[in-house]
Parts: C-alpha cells; structure tokens; sequence
C-alpha cells in the first residue's frame, strides 16, 4: 500500500479561456449518482433546508482541513510537556485550545512509546477524525484494510512498511461508535534541536493513523 | 459495570455498532466515556436514550486464538453497556 | 488505492451529509443504517460517495423532506440538460 499524498496537485489542469480553472470531473459523462446529487442537493435549496453559500461554505471548511492540523497538534505534543498531558486527557479539547474547528468531535490520542505501537481502523465504516485531519484516504476505506488491520496488524504494519518488534505491543484501535482516534507518534531521536515548526513537518498523516512513523521531510520538486 | 466483560453474542438483524468480530468475546474496560444516544434508535430517526459508553481492551489471543500474530497485542474497541455482560473474575 | 483529490459532485455529498445532519434531518447511524441496507454488492458496485448519496437520499425520503415523485421528476429533468455534470448542474 502506497503511502505518500498528492492532495496539493488539484485544480492545477489548466485554465479556461475566461481564465477559471477547468473542473476536469464537470467534463465526464453524467452518471445516475450524480443526477442524484444534484436533484438532491436543488431540492433541499428550494425547500429552504440549505443555501448554495451554505454548501459552498462547507466544502471550504472541508477542504481546510488536513494533516497539517494534526501535525501541529503532534509536535506541540512533543515540545511542551503540559500540552501533551491535557492532549492525552481529552484529545479534542487540546486541539480546540490550539484554535481548530473540530466541531463535536470526540477525539482520543493515544501514545506510541519505546514498547507500543497504536494503529487506528474503523471496521465498520470509516469514521476518522475528518474534523481534524481532513478526509481519509482511500485506503483507509477498503475491506482490505479494515477487516485486516484488527487481524494482522503486523503483516499490515510491514506492506506499510512499519516493522514493529516482537517485543513491542500493538494496539489496534476500532472506531466503533462516538470517539474518534489519532497516534501520537514518539518523537525521533535526533531531533532535540528542531523547531515546533521544524518538527511538524515530520508528521504525515499516516503517522497520526499508525501506519508511518515520522522522518525528517523529503525534498518535493515541486510542478510534477 | 465489571473489570471483566464478555460482548454479548446476540445476532440481531438491523444497525449495531458492537462489531459481529467482537461478539462473545471477553475484555477489560479500558475506561469509561460516558454516555451516548443509543445507535440502534438514531439509526431510524427514533429519540434515543443516553446509553452509557466503553472502550474495551481484548487481546488478539482472544479474538483469533492460535491464529493470532503476537497473543499479547490488543485491540480496543468502544462498546454500549447493554451489550455487555459482566464476567466474574476467578481465582487465579 | 492513494487519497486523491475528490470530484465537485463528491465533496457536494459531503457538504449535504454534514448540513443536513446538523440541521437534524437524520443522524450519521441513520446514514450507516442505510449503508449497510444496500447489502454487500453495493460495496462492490458502487463508489464511496455514490453509497453516501444513496443513503442521504434515502433518510431524507424517510425524513419527508422531499418525496419520491419530486426526486424522480428533478432527475429527469437534470438528465435533460446536457451530457456532462458540468452541463447538468448548471456548471
């Protein structure tokens, strides 16, 4: 399973004469499915349920959302000690205290340390803390993954290319109803001098799923 | 409610949040997290009422015997009171 | 299998998902409910926010937020305005 993000590349496939960019999604063949969501969605809008601004405005708020809020969450974690109490003893106000919009999230961190590893599945759907982290991604969705992440979690661990040691426990956590879950993963050695800033860039989102650990960020050459 | 708790092994048909994995299988209460609408009345819209709510600890021994990969790794899970029984502890 | 960026028409479905359940219109267990109804195949058949607007679609129906006739009758007439979804949702 595949690992690195290309969530920055969108809106990037050209420009319109009138200078907007193109939607290539808005260019293919109309399915049953989306004749659905736009008759759902014009029907809530004349039925006074939703405005287009609203639905604008929420898809905004989603697109806001990513990674890089836990990340900042993590190395906070990692650099202020009292910070890092009140993040494990209620994960969901410790991020709320740093200014993010989770909404009712109810959000648990849970620590890895020398002798345990955490990794974080939703077997029955795809709960996530999506308020927090921004959408999951499409992995985290698949059978495979979650049917496997609660029965091998090492052979997963290791296609992930995370090798958890014998003499380390695994704890697997399923989302199963209210409580939404993100690793707070051990801070790297070597990295004593680093900024909180510095630091959060050694956070990828599979790091707060469990199925990375952090390292020092690569070099992305950037118009890919 | 017990240190010790065993899922409930009913099968009933329609929306549960206790997963079928889970079921029959015994843990300890990792803590509490207070309470919650039940799932199995908002799944149809109807008023639900506050059912109190656990993470439980199992161990991979427990949920996939000789098939596990290490028998002391875990897996925690939240599960509503009612669909857990207490298990008595015996001597050990 | 990688986290892409999603399509208008799916980040659309999330927005009504997350309104709607604010406003009160159903709950995300009343989405799960009638995600796990589709049976088996759909997980199959069907993309994730194609199950998810199913399963909107089908709260709001119990909701009596709309009627069966009045989502029938608009898709049909979404079907007419054009072969694309830029075309049909009026870009």
């Amino acid at each position: 399973m595949p690992h690195d993000q290309h969530d920055h590349d969108h809106d990037h496939h050209g420009t319109s004469p009138s200078g907007h960019p193109y939607r290539h999604d808005n260019d293919e063949a109309l399915t049953y499915w989306q004749r659905m969501e736009i008759a759902v969605r014009e029907l809530l809008i004349e039925k006074g349920v939703t405005t287009a601004a609203e639905i604008a405005a929420q898809i905004d708020l989603m697109d806001s959302r990513s990674p890089a809020n836990g990340a900042a969450v993590v190395a906070r974690a990692w650099t202020d000690p009292a910070f890092k109490q009140r993040l494990l003893a209620n994960a969901g106000d410790a991020s709320r205290e740093m200014g993010f919009d989770i909404g009712p999230l109810h959000l648990i961190a849970v620590e890895n340390t020398a002798d345990t590893h955490n990794l974080i599945v939703c077997t029955l759907c795809s709960c996530y803390p999506r308020n927090l982290l921004g959408l999951p991604p499409d992995w985290y969705k698949t059978r495979a993954y979650r049917s496997r992440a609660v029965r091998e979690p090492r052979a997963v661990l290791t296609e992930f290319g995370v090798d958890v040691p014998q003499d380390s426990t695994i704890r697997v956590h399923d989302s199963t109803a209210d409580m939404r879950y993100i690793v707070l993963p051990a801070r790297p050695a070597g990295t004593e001098n680093l900024s909180v800033e510095e630091l959060a860039a050694w956070v990828t989102r599979d790091c707060m799923i469990g199925t990375a650990l952090p390292r020092a960020p690569q070099v992305v050459s950037t118009g890919a | 409610m017990a240190d010790r708790v065993r899922v409930r092994a009913f099968m009933p048909p329609g929306h549960v949040r206790a997963p079928a994995y889970l079921r029959g299988k015994t843990g300890v209460i990792e803590r509490s997290l207070g309470a919650f609408g039940n799932p199995e009345q908002l799944a149809y819209g109807l008023p639900a009422d506050k059912k109190p709510l656990y993470r439980v600890r199992f161990t991979m021994a427990e949920l996939w015997g000789n098939a596990a990969e290490r028998p002391d790794d875990t897996l925690d899970a939240e599960i509503y009171a009612h669909w857990l029984e207490e298990v008595p502890d015996h001597a050990p | 299998m990688e986290g892409h960026d999603f399509a208008l028409w799916e980040k659309r479905v999330d927005a009504l998902m997350v309104l709607c359940s604010s406003k009160g219109h159903f709950t995300v267990d009343g989405l799960r409910r009638a995600l796990e109804d589709m049976g088996a195949d759909a997980f199959e058949k069907h993309s994730y926010y194609e199950r998810w607007i199913a399963a909107v679609n089908q709260n709001l129906i119990e909701d009596g937020v709309y009627t069966l006739e009045e989502l029938a009758t608009r898709m049909d007439e979404v079907a007419a305005r054009g072969a694309t979804y830029g075309e049909a949702a009026h870009g």
